[in-house]
């Protein structure tokens, strides 16, 4: 089991409730898209998958190592293990360089010269952005940032994969070229989105997070055809959308 | 490191001085300045020796001199305020072309204008030949503080973010009718510039709870790179030893 998230409740310190009960497992490898409408907790319950949040009742296991606040080695190893691609690419990348914002996340790891230089190199080229490795953040495009976003992540080997809005901003060949780098990757995926039809792309199974609780879990193919479940969710598929079963 | 980062103080030229570590570049342009400062003002000879000396070091960097005046106008303010030491000064006054000056006060505008130029064309060279990330670097390794390198580093990666920011909401103030005129209209302006700052500091949190998701620990890691050799610290000495020999020698002399 890559994930498995049990009873885990949550309220910010301003009193408001995020999540109240949530469970869910992730199986190896696969991919889940995680839907639900603005507010839902869904960005909540992301930062508590690498023990960014954390205080709440409920447990969290990544990979059968369970998050331990209390603990900085585990913290560690949790967050090496959880690769957390946010939605701003801008927040993500803060180094002068390309390669050196690739570099910093294994650096924290321990790992120094030629070791890290292959590390880099290996997470540039699983994005298709070797080329840009000394280029300045600021004067690349917004789906070349995302894509680096997604390589300083890689660049520490995750087993779990976790994307904040991976399509949004990005112009229709950019989102499909993001999807075919991400269909290719060898880790389990966690896809928090907006976009019905990235999900059904992306994602044979989803979730359906609302008001803090796990409110449907299953085929994407089958959630996205329940039209009274999107519409008590706020979820709705784009005009003319139809999903097909694969 | 060629990151190519655009900023209108660097001059990117294929160079010997470009070529020099960051770090003995910093120290040979600090040490340059205080023999500058520590030599009296009426060696007016030496003066003349540093400004050989500078050009020397902007034709070895191949920094035009039109490139470097250009720039050098910063100092300006600083020097206006030098002109009108020569008519407020006391003690004994000379004449000029009809006017009364005092000698103390000319003393004192020459000395803040050789001072101050040189010590700004010492400081545009150093930053024509190196780049602000390579700056940066330079500290790092001269062991100063890392709070303050680790600032640098993200004034460097984000003042562009911010400024795009800025650019984007004043666009979007004048698209809506916004042309202040008159004083009391700027208020819309004074709140764009709160809401701005409210922007980076919530981006900074952001920033900060990806890079812990990153496993950041309140280090940044070393950058890996070979340091300054023997050789680039002999180098870059011969500016300060040659200034420091060129003082000693007027004020010997005088």
């Amino acid at each position: 089991m890559s994930l498995r998230v049990e009873g885990l409740t949550f309220a910010y310190p301003d009193g408001s409730t995020a999540l109240r009960g949530v469970d869910l497992s992730l199986s190896e490898g696969e991919r889940v898209a995680l839907l639900g409408p603005n507010g839902a907790g869904k960005t909540t319950l992301v930062l508590h998958l690498n023990g960014v949040l954390h205080g709440g009742a409920g447990t969290v296991e990544v990979g059968g190592l369970r998050v331990d606040a209390g603990d900085r080695a585990r913290l560690a190893e949790i967050r090496r293990r959880v690769g957390l691609v946010f939605q701003d690419p801008d927040d993500q990348l803060f180094m002068p360089t390309v390669a050196e914002d690739v570099a910093f996340g294994p650096a924290n790891l321990g790992l120094r010269g030629a070791e890290l230089d292959a590390r880099v190199d290996e997470a540039l080229a699983a994005v298709g952005m070797a080329a840009h490795r000394d280029q300045v953040p600021h004067h690349l495009s917004f789906g070349q940032r995302r894509r680096v976003a997604v390589a300083t992540v890689l660049a520490m080997r995750p087993e779990l994969l976790v994307l904040d809005e991976p399509s949004s901003n990005l112009d229709p060949a950019s989102r499909r070229e993001l999807a075919e780098i991400l269909e290719r990757l060898p880790v389990t995926l966690l896809m928090v989105t907006h976009d019905l039809p990235y999900a059904m792309q992306l994602c044979p199974r989803s979730v359906i997070l609302d008001d803090g609780q796990i409110v449907a879990d299953g085929k994407t193919a089958d959630i996205l055809a329940d039209e009274t479940l999107l519409h008590e969710h706020r979820l709705e598929l784009p005009f003319g959308f139809h999903p097909v079963r694969p | 490191m060629g990151a190519g980062h655009a900023h209108p103080l660097h001059l990117d030229r294929a160079s010997p001085v470009h070529r020099l570590a960051p770090e003995v570049k910093i120290v040979a342009t600090l040490l340059f300045t205080i023999v500058v400062v520590a030599t009296p003002r009426e060696e007016f000879a030496a003066f003349g020796g540093y400004a050989l000396l500078l050009a020397g070091v902007a034709t070895a960097a191949r920094v035009p001199v039109t490139w470097l005046a250009k720039r050098a106008t910063i100092e300006l303010p600083f020097v206006l305020l030098a002109v009108f030491l020569p008519f407020a000064g006391h003690g004994e006054r000379t004449e000029w072309l009809g006017l009364t000056l005092s000698v103390d006060g000319l003393h004192g505008a020459w000395n803040i204008f050789a001072k101050g130029t040189l010590g700004v064309v010492a400081s545009l060279l150093l930053a024509a030949s190196t780049t602000m990330r390579d700056l940066i670097v330079g500290l790092d390794r001269l062991r100063v503080p890392s709070v303050f390198t680790q600032i640098a580093t993200f004034m460097l990666r984000y003042l562009d973010i911010l400024a795009d920011d800025a650019r984007r909401m004043r666009i979007a103030r004048l698209s809506r009718g916004y042309d202040p005129r008159f004083l009391w209209q700027v208020k819309a302006f004074a709140v764009s510039v709160g809401a701005l700052f409210l922007r980076a500091y919530e981006r900074g949190e952001r920033v900060y709870l990806a890079m812990v998701s990153r496993g950041y620990q309140g280090r940044l890691p070393l950058a890996t790179q070979s340091t300054a050799t023997g050789t680039q610290w002999a180098q870059s000495a011969a500016l300060p030893v040659a200034a420091a020999a060129i003082g000693v020698t007027a004020a010997m002399f005088s």
